[in-house]
């Protein structure tokens, strides 16, 4: 028998080790996640986790499935594919009672959206007709992809700007009692194929101005289609998409569209936007989330925007962008930004992005690195609509994100011939007619949910199955909002061809919790890209009104802090778009403060 | 399998030419052996700064650096000699622009895994498979959550494509080794017409894959590795019509690393086949041999 020699015995033991090691990181990986997979009742959630989230959108008087478009025949065979977009809900009170309303597009052909008005019995009634905001989308105009709301003539009223993939739309509320239509007085183009649209006043003038990110471009028309060459010509290098508009307040219900003079031009194919004060400076920064491409941030130095994504280390790898968020996970007064993309076991793993500002960079020299993988929030499957948000009032936010992109069969997948388009050339990608067929098949369908929760030591555990969110529609826009003033953020999910659903959030009494509903003045009404800064128990945490985040939504206005136990709550500073400071001492825990800016 | 079995191991590269300590011949390749890294750097300078198809410099200098450092410790520990780091160089490069992992450690096990293999998983001698085809084989089989390959196209600009496909068929030919690519082009768009036939889909989906970066490193470096590929032409030639032949099956039950599962099985099997034919022939020839062989 001959010898072996050691070292063989040992380069052989050391291969077999490399073999295991997936398996060992697997196993490593899922005993640190803290993840909680199995369902809870609702007292061992409240207990362990502090919440539960009980599911009431019937009970609430709400029944709503939505429909997704029908587009041009040329398209029939990867319809379900193309036409994926358009489920997406927003807070807004519209009538100024003090509750906050739900605005859900739908987008079928003629289809209704809806507005429902809170009617301060966890109940909810449907407007949306006698308010003149139901039927927008009549065949030839196309149909709603999203909506952001804002006040952009400060009348204390918040008028709707409506996204489409076909006509865009601007909505004048007149003072809660109904909605005019001033799209043409506005001076809006006849026809935008969006996603995306963010409120914000980028030059402090104290009127809001607007951002809205082209998806398809403009001169395709989806239902009558010239070429179906309109397809993205790459997966992740497109510039084939959507250009991108910036409409300039200039008072009187006008605007200018100015983004080419300051700076904006892309055709990536934009899905996602948020504006946030990123550096400190008093301006908003434009984030851009683009599908098939590198994410954009615009910088606004106060005369033009700079595009500085891959210096700030956030354009550099291209993925699949489909939702911007803005969160001060750290208690430090500092925004991470969270981007989500698609994750498919064996297929594609992009990973989700988490942009934390690094160490020792800030204001134009603030770069990110992406914590993601460190901090657990990475792997979210087809993610799309993602928010922060404290959901157990434990003065952490916490991160919930939906997913799942096609659930028809769930025993037939079209990853397979997704990557093999995916793969070619811009001639073959971007033609629908070289696209496989779906045939009913499912493309990261039937996803589980997930509810991060942000332990306060740098990692989020997933608890969705735990405290309640156990559906697997597919997912588009969520939103955050104390529907029932309760102190507790309520979540509300719109899925494509899916049930619109309200999920009520129960915190445990012992954690405490402040809100802030503020309105400008010398600032827009709305407030929006104001920022409260709340100093307790010795950390601090800033939030901002937005004028638009996540996946087509839009959250409450109204900011809301969790506290934990036995807060002792210090201060809280405003920063007002205009630039006024404002700081509010003598806060009481499990309050509401309706603050109006100093003249 | 002991150590006087292995061979030097030490190729100028995955592929091309005689190992480099012996030194490039004319008569075995009109290549240099330093053309390989020269021309797989090429891809991925181009690659990168026309697209930015690196998901990140450090990713890449990880894998590229685990294989080096891998190569020279297995060198040392088992050939006593340090070899020649070109083919280490290659794997590494490959491992770095085709997978695709958020993590890092994916990248550090598979240049080790791939490296690791051809040390380990020897016949009479020789390995038996492509290093990066097997590491990363194994990590899709083994980590299929953790990660993927590159999948992706070069973007919309054909230039870039053209230079690399142009580049490498000059190269490949100044190799002798054209007749691999071509066979295996020639029959993937054959059996492409096949597969759409079968399925129904359009021909250009079932075309496009083979537009995408991933075939161009899977073409040039990996189908064409000479100390994985047997030895007569026309067996190279049979060999890549075999991996498109497996691949078409592969494709047809749906799997997206079809090229890469379609080499990892016939290239070994190809090998022994070889092998033992050899071993038949010179068995055939002098029976001492055989006899001294297995005593």
């Amino acid at each position: 028998m001959k010898k072996v020699p050691i070292a063989r015995i040992f380069v052989t033991l050391f291969f077999v080790g490399l073999l295991m090691t997936p398996a060992i990181m697997r196993r490593y990986a899922s005993s640190h996640s803290g993840s909680s997979k199995n369902t809870l009742d609702r007292q061992t959630a409240l207990t362990r986790h502090g919440f539960y989230l009980e599911e009431v959108s019937h009970s609430a008087g709400i029944d709503l499935v939505h429909q997704a478009p029908t587009l041009d025949a040329q398209l029939a065979k990867i319809m379900q594919e193309v036409a994926s977009m358009g489920a997406s809900v927003s807070i807004v009170d519209f009538d100024r009672d003090g509750w906050p309303d739900i605005y859900v597009t739908n987008s079928a052909e003629g289809s209704k959206n809806h507005l429902y008005r809170n009617m301060h019995d966890g109940t909810f009634k449907d407007v949306a007709e006698e308010m003149g905001i139901a039927d927008v989308n009549q065949p030839g105009t196309g149909v709603s992809m999203g909506a952001v709301w804002g006040d952009y003539d400060n009348d204390g009223y918040e008028d709707l700007f409506l996204i489409k993939w076909g006509r865009p739309e601007l909505y004048h509320n007149d003072a809660g009692k109904g909605f005019t239509r001033v799209s043409e007085q506005a001076g809006l183009p006849p026809w935008i194929n969006a996603n995306t649209a963010v409120w914000f006043d980028y030059d402090g003038d104290g009127l809001l101005d607007l951002f809205v990110g082209g998806y398809y471009s403009e001169d395709v028309d989806l239902w009558h289609l010239k070429s179906t060459r309109m397809m993205p010509d790459s997966f992740e290098y497109a510039k084939n998409g959507g250009r991108k508009y910036l409409f300039h307040n200039l008072g009187g219900g006008r605007f200018e569209e100015v983004s080419a003079k300051l700076g904006i031009e892309s055709r990536r194919w934009a899905l996602a936007s948020g504006a946030a004060d990123l550096r400190g400076t008093g301006h908003q920064d434009l984030f851009v989330a683009n599908d098939y491409g590198v994410s954009e941030l615009y910088r606004y130095d106060g005369k033009r925007f700079h595009e500085v994504g891959e210096q700030a280390g956030v354009g550099f790898a291209p993925k699949s962008g489909m939702s911007v968020s803005f969160g001060d996970i750290f208690n430090q007064g500092k925004y991470a930004v969270y981007v989500s993309n698609i994750s498919e076991d064996g297929a594609l793993i992009q990973g989700n992005n988490l942009w934390v500002p690094k160490e020792g960079t800030d204001g134009n020299a603030t770069r990110y690195e992406n914590l993601a993988r460190d901090m657990g929030v990475e792997l979210g499957g087809w993610s799309f609509g993602a928010q922060f948000g404290d959901l157990n009032n434990d003065g952490n936010l916490d991160l919930y994100v939906t997913n799942g992109y096609v659930s028809l069969d769930r025993n037939r997948s079209y990853w397979y011939d997704f990557t093999k388009i995916a793969g070619g050339n811009s001639s073959i990608i971007g033609d629908a007619k070289d696209w496989p067929a779906i045939n009913g098949r499912s493309l990261s369908g039937y996803q589980q949910k997930h509810v991060w929760l942000n332990d306060g030591a740098g990692k989020f555990v997933d608890v969705a199955q735990a405290i309640g969110a156990t559906d697997t529609y597919d997912g588009r826009a969520v939103v955050f909002a104390d529907l029932w003033n309760n102190g507790a953020l309520d979540v509300i999910e719109a899925n494509q061809r899916g049930p619109l659903l309200v999920y009520r959030n129960t915190v445990a009494p012992e954690n405490k919790w402040i809100e802030f509903d503020l309105h400008g003045t010398r600032s827009n009404r709305s407030a929006i890209g104001a920022s409260v800064e709340l100093d307790w128990n010795g950390q601090k945490q800033v939030q901002t009104v937005s004028g638009g985040s996540g996946f087509s939504a839009q959250n409450d206005r109204r900011i809301h802090f969790g506290l934990g136990k036995n807060p002792q709550v210090e201060k809280a500073v405003i920063h007002w778009p205009s630039g006024k400071f404002q700081t509010l001492d003598s806060l009481n825990p499990n309050e509401f403060y309706t603050i109006e800016e100093p003249r | 399998m002991n150590q006087s079995t292995i061979e030097p191991e030490v190729q100028p590269a995955e592929l091309g030419g005689k190992p480099a300590f012996r030194g490039w011949t004319p008569t075995s390749s009109h290549l240099n052996p330093y053309v390989p890294p020269a021309f797989i750097t090429l891809i991925l300078v181009i690659g990168h700064l026309s697209f930015g198809i690196l998901e990140s410099y450090q990713k890449t200098m990880l894998a590229i650096v685990t294989s080096i450092i891998c190569e020279l410790l297995l060198g040392r520990l088992l050939l006593k000699r340090w070899p020649n780091l070109a083919s280490a160089y290659i794997t590494g490069i490959s491992v770095g622009i085709l997978l695709r992992a958020p993590g890092y450690w994916p990248y550090i096990v598979c240049a080790l895994l791939s490296i690791t293999s051809k040390y380990v998983l020897r016949v009479n001698g020789r390995h038996i498979f492509n290093p990066s085809n097997f590491g990363i084989c194994a990590m899709l089989f083994l980590a299929s959550d953790a990660v993927a390959t590159l999948s992706i196209q070069w973007g919309n600009n054909l230039a870039a494509m053209a230079v690399i496909w142009v580049l490498g068929s000059l190269i490949i030919w100044r190799a002798r080794r054209f007749h691999i690519c071509a066979t295996y082009v020639a029959s993937f768009l054959f059996l492409s017409l096949v597969r759409a036939w079968i399925t129904g889909d359009p021909w250009l989906s079932e075309v496009s894959p083979i537009t995408g970066p991933e075939y161009q490193l899977f073409i040039f470096f990996m189908i064409t590795d000479p100390k994985t590929t047997v030895k007569s032409k026309l067996g190279q030639c049979a060999v890549a019509f075999s991996v498109a032949v497996a691949e078409m099956f592969f494709r047809l039950d749906q799997s997206i690393y079809a090229p890469l599962y379609a080499l990892f099985c016939v290239g070994p099997v190809a090998l022994l086949i070889e092998m033992a034919r050899n071993s038949r022939r010179s068995g055939l020839r002098s029976p001492n041999v055989l006899n001294s062989g297995t005593a």
